[in-house]
């Protein structure tokens, strides 16, 4: 059954992603985007990290993308030119520099095959929300401080560096 | 069982694919849209590392990595437009004024 799951979300998540990049229609490419966060949302419910899936939709599939297509809607923008028209040599190079960065990942993943660890007996009890609150809420307290400051940080620095300043050009 | 290196090949190849994204695409948004795609990707072997150790802080660390990326998120939209305001095009070839 955990193979099974995990075989289909996997395609899926390659399929949509690949999509994603080749897709003409930037909605397109924003909703391929969605259908990939959604199946690594499943990859996570099947590595039993449930907390982080619930997350992984709320605030990744919901509250960013749905920035991202108001952006989009905002710009309201054309279909990109001459990506698809002719294949470039930067294509190709592109595609061989990806081809590379992969198999340097799969070297070293090739590497540590041996140190990769065990299942342990404590791995059905490490996602819930519970394990993580335990954790985050002592250990972790300062970053997680931390991290509200630069939420904040950033809802202040996105508001200056997007607002419009009626400048009247005579002025200044 | 699915072993842990199915899930680290999984993230190397959604990983790949968010890099060739962000070398050939022009429209900026989906330049930074496959920016997003190599995060969650480092994401998954993250949570798989997290769950086959049983240790809990590699899941806090996707957590604050989920911050991060709404932080830059953001940014990186108000950016976007404000380039679009002076350009009137998110072409990032065509927005070559530090270009050596």
């Amino acid at each position: 059954m955990e193979l099974y799951s995990f075989t289909f979300l996997a395609v899926l998540a390659i399929a949509s992603a690949v999509g994603m990049i080749l897709t003409r229609n930037t909605v397109n490419s924003a909703l391929l985007l969605v259908l990939n966060l959604l199946s690594v949302a499943g990859l996570y419910l099947v590595l039993q990290a449930q907390f982080l899936a619930l997350i992984q939709v709320l605030v990744y599939a919901g509250a960013i993308m749905v920035l991202f297509l108001f952006v989009i809607m905002l710009l309201n923008l054309d279909e990109e030119e001459s990506f698809f028209d002719k294949i470039r040599v930067k294509y190709i190079v592109a595609f061989l520099l990806g081809v590379v960065i992969f198999g340097q990942i799969l070297y070293s993943l090739g590497g540590i095959t041996d140190l990769l660890p065990e299942i342990s007996e404590e791995m059905e009890f490490a996602g819930t929300v519970e394990a993580l609150g335990d954790v985050l809420y002592t250990d972790f307290l300062f970053a997680f401080e931390m991290t509200a400051i630069l939420l904040t940080a950033a809802v202040v620095g996105a508001i200056m560096i997007a607002q419009y300043k009626k400048t009247d050009k005579g002025d200044s | 069982m699915v072993g842990i290196d199915w899930y680290l090949a999984l993230s190397a190849v959604i990983f790949t694919i968010g890099m060739i994204g962000v070398l050939i695409r022009r429209n900026a948004i989906v330049v930074f849209m496959c920016v997003e795609l190599m995060l969650n990707a480092v994401n998954l072997s993250l949570v798989a590392f997290s769950a086959y150790h049983g240790d809990v802080t590699g899941q806090i660390l996707v957590f604050f990595s989920l911050a991060v990326a709404a932080a830059e998120a953001v940014i990186g939209l108000a950016i976007i437009l404000a380039i679009f305001r002076n350009n009137l095009s998110v072409d990032i070839t065509k927005v070559n004024l530090l270009r050596w």
